[in-house]
């Protein structure tokens, strides 16, 4: 369970903080009145949207730290056999960073005010991160071919299922890119339409992240990290 | 001290809270039924809660009737009994307690306290609701599944949760109840996170954090520990299903099963244990969180005095709910778990105790040399100070390793939680709804009802819940729907049981006589006005009761002080609300 520890002490942190920065300290029992009343950190100044994805990150966030806590500790039983990673993951992982890469594009546009580069940005990123979902099946196609099923070890068993669950979350960010895209075409206002592309593309970032680290942690390399920090260590 | 002479008031220019865009019903459909008011989800969630907790209150009696009268009734089964038990856990933890307080009271509460418009995304709002409506159904359909509801326990423990042994393992019931978990899990998110950025963004002008109500803050800290503690039962519930329709063993070691070999090999039931309960203990403070709040709220309010200690308070709830994700392994004791292991996991039960009864303290100095008006909330709020606290003490028994063996399969464990957070969180509920029913209906809830009420639930609840430590501690074990004749069991284990039944049934039959009494005062109830309990939070300053669709009139209220002004020296009344400019205050006040 150390990972999900990690991160639940990560997001204890950054609450401690803003919880500081927010006065639990002051005394509000002497603090009547306006002047004490209306100071600035009432408003953050962030959109709301902003703070409800942030905080909706989070919760994916400890989602996939509970999924890599169950990998570690289910990889410690006799059974375990880990699976060869296809090549074809490299690509996915590319297309996926280009993807990123042309969201980020367009956040830039939208800020800029150039429509049609948002639009353009928009779908790029749209095509790339459907051509990482169809990448993800050839390669759940090329292991179930050579005969990694995913009964047959647990190994498979985490593979098919962390990978299917991202994708699922990718998929939900397809929805949401849609939604955008369409807006860019029809009647979004400047403002609302940068919001979202915005919005998508902090999403994105996330899913590339969560992506690298499920990556490694399925290739094996940070299970080899900690051996290597705990040999160090004793 | 920060003070202000009256005179400078004037200035304040009104709110500059940037107007939530309201989405305004059209129809009678909308307005009532897939509204986007916070006010009418509240109450959808609170009567589906309600509804389904009836269902749980009814498995309750059955088990009791065979526990009680063993052999009298045909039709309980062991099967059934397992089946019973396992619904009748898993509606009244996850169902009713969780829904009931945050999907219920928060979104009630929240916007109206902290003094918004409404939740910030109105719409995901609505949708959790509809989600967890469907988490029940499928829930309840699994009674009519064939084979029925799985019997695999609350905690449902593989290997047995799936088996052919265990009823509805290898049905439909495991499915649907995973099924359920997950859709509950999903809906509550879209939820959790409306409450949570309400909080964070919603609030009115002037209302700092430190002036929230403490029913905001157990709120507000129980569904960040929810946002983040449920997803391990979403892994938990995902992984198992894996194992039961897809064939793989996360959880599922080398069985024999009749005599055959199952196709499963290698996986770690204790795997299982740890997301469980990595879950399942915060989920206790989940329940008791708003709860503390809650009653934080009713005892001021109703001894008329500030609450003690404020400032302990918060930082009380906030390290309680930290500290709940370190205590998980102390539901594992007995799972041969390696005993440093458990050692360091009973010196984080009893740290938690610590904060615990920094409250308990706090409250009781609240009462002190308060002026007590023994009203009905204020009777519930009395009785779960006297509950925890009983809950609590056994439970600093059960963490520690060496108590815990031996009674960690007997009725000592049953009583001791159904105290702590069975019978005090839902006293709570109880006051809550004869606190804010009010502000809800415009109407107050018959006096006469709730006092019956009131004193059949709360004696009768330690009639139950009493003697069975007792039953416990001789040595009757937990989760059998009969035990014989063993040497142990002496004449007056089995007339207690008896008795525990009896009480079991008379305090059901007294929430029915709660539920008349919610339906009956709606129409018939005593005309409350806006403030019957001359309250100093928001939610009892708006300009209409019941608050209409935006809760406040025209302008949003400006926040000038905290929330609990009760018997100012000097001021006119004995209350002085929130959003009141202070000009009934001496500037000198509490120099």
């Amino acid at each position: 369970m150390s990972v999900i520890l990690v991160f639940l002490l990560v997001i204890a942190g950054i609450a401690g903080w803003w919880l500081l920065n927010q006065g639990v300290m002051s005394k509000p029992w002497l603090e009547h009145g306006p002047a004490g009343a209306l100071p600035e950190i009432d408003v953050t100044g962030m959109p709301t949207a902003k703070i409800g994805l942030g905080v909706f990150l989070a919760v994916v966030g400890c989602l996939f730290a509970l999924f890599a806590s169950a990998y570690f500790m289910r990889m410690e039983l006799s059974d375990w056999q880990p699976l060869p990673i296809p090549r074809l993951l490299w690509l996915n992982t590319g297309v996926l960073v280009l993807s990123s890469v042309a969201l980020q594009c367009a956040v830039v546009a939208a800020r800029r005010g150039q429509i049609d580069m948002v639009r353009l940005g928009l779908v790029t990123s749209g095509f790339t991160t459907l051509a990482f979902l169809a990448g993800q099946l050839a390669a759940w196609r090329e292991l179930s071919a050579s005969g990694y099923l995913l009964v047959s070890n647990p190994a498979n068993s985490f593979f098919y299922m962390i990978t299917g669950m991202h994708g699922l979350h990718i998929v939900g960010g397809l929805v949401a890119l849609a939604r955008t895209t369409a807006g860019a075409w029809g009647k979004y206002s400047p403002d609302r339409l940068r919001l979202s592309v915005e919005l998508c593309a902090m999403y994105w970032h996330f899913l590339l992240f969560v992506w690298l680290a499920v990556f490694v942690l399925l290739a094996g390399w940070a299970a080899d990290f900690i051996d290597i920090c705990r040999q160090l260590l004793t | 001290m920060v003070d202000v002479t009256p005179g400078a008031v004037d200035v304040i220019p009104p709110a500059e809270v940037p107007e939530v865009e309201l989405y305004h019903p059209h129809s009678w459909w909308t307005k009532y039924v897939f509204s986007q008011d916070a006010k009418v989800i509240a109450i959808q969630y609170s009567g589906t809660a309600i509804a389904i907790g009836m269902v749980a209150l009814v498995l309750s009696w059955l088990m009791r009737l065979q526990l009680g009268f063993p052999g009298t009734f045909d039709f309980i089964t062991p099967e059934a009994y397992y089946q019973f038990i396992t619904m009748h856990g898993m509606i009244m933890v996850i169902y009713l307690l969780t829904a009931l307080f945050l999907g219920g009271f928060g979104n009630y509460l929240i916007p109206l306290m902290v003094g918004a418009r409404d939740m910030v995304f109105p719409y995901v709002n609505m949708l959790s609701y509809w989600i967890y409506l469907l988490a029940v159904l499928v829930l309840v359909a699994s009674f009519f599944a064939p084979g029925g509801p799985t019997g695999a326990g609350w905690t449902l423990y593989p290997p047995q949760a799936i088996l052919g042994g265990t009823p509805g393992g290898q049905q439909a019931g495991i499915i649907l109840m995973l099924v359920s978990l997950i859709l509950f899990i999903i809906g509550f998110t879209m939820g959790g996170l409306n409450y949570v950025v309400t909080v964070l963004q919603g609030r009115a002008r002037g209302m700092t954090l430190m002036r929230m109500p403490l029913t905001v803050w157990g709120i507000f800290t129980a569904t960040v520990m929810a946002l983040l503690a449920f997803p391990a039962l979403f892994v938990a519930s995902v992984m198992m299903l894996f194992d039961r329709v897809l064939g793989t063993s996360f959880f599922m070691p080398a069985l024999v099963e009749m005599g055959e070999q199952l196709s499963y090999g290698g996986g770690s039931p204790i795997l299982f244990q740890h997301l469980f309960w990595f879950f399942g203990h915060p989920e206790v403070y989940i329940v008791a969180l708003p709860a503390f709040g809650i009653v934080s709220d009713l005892i001021s309010t109703h001894a008329r005095k500030n609450i003690f200690g404020y400032r302990m308070m918060v930082w009380a709830i906030v390290g309680i709910g930290a500290l709940s994700f370190i205590v998980w392994a102390h539901h594992m004791y007995v799972s041969g778990m390696h005993p440093y292991f458990g050692f360091f996991f009973a010196t984080t039960t009893l740290i938690i105790a610590v904060p615990t009864a920094i409250k308990v303290y706090n409250w009781v100095l609240t009462l002190w040399r308060g002026d007590i008006h023994l009203t009905i909330p204020m009777l519930f709020a009395l009785a779960f100070i006297v509950t925890f606290v009983n809950g609590g003490l056994t439970g600093l028994f059960l963490g520690n390793v060496v108590v815990d063996v031996p009674l960690s399969d007997t009725m000592f464990v049953v009583a001791h939680f159904h105290m702590v957070m069975g019978v005090a969180p839902i006293l709570v509920i109880f006051g809550a709804i004869y606190h804010w029913y009010p502000k809800i209906t415009g109407r107050m809830l018959n006096e006469a009802l709730g006092q019956f009420h009131f004193w059949v639930t709360f004696v009768g609840a330690y009639a139950i819940f009493f003697p069975m430590h007792y039953v416990g501690l001789v040595g009757v074990p937990r989760r059998y729907p009969e035990i014989g004749e063993p040497a142990f069991i002496t004449a007056p284990v089995e007339n207690l049981n008896a008795f525990i039944t009896v009480a079991a049934l008379v305090v059901g039959f007294a929430q029915l006589v709660f539920l008349f009494n919610l339906i009956w005062s709606i129409w018939n109830g005593r005309e409350a006005g806006g403030n019957p309990w001359r309250a100093t939070t928001l939610e009892w300053q708006t300009s209409e009761t019941p608050p209409p669709h935006g809760n406040f009139g025209k302008e949003l209220p400006i926040v000038y002080r905290w929330a609990y002004d009760y018997s100012v020296p000097g001021a006119k009344e004995d209350f002085i609300a929130q959003n009141d400019p202070g000009t009934g205050r001496p500037a000198t006040g509490l120099a």
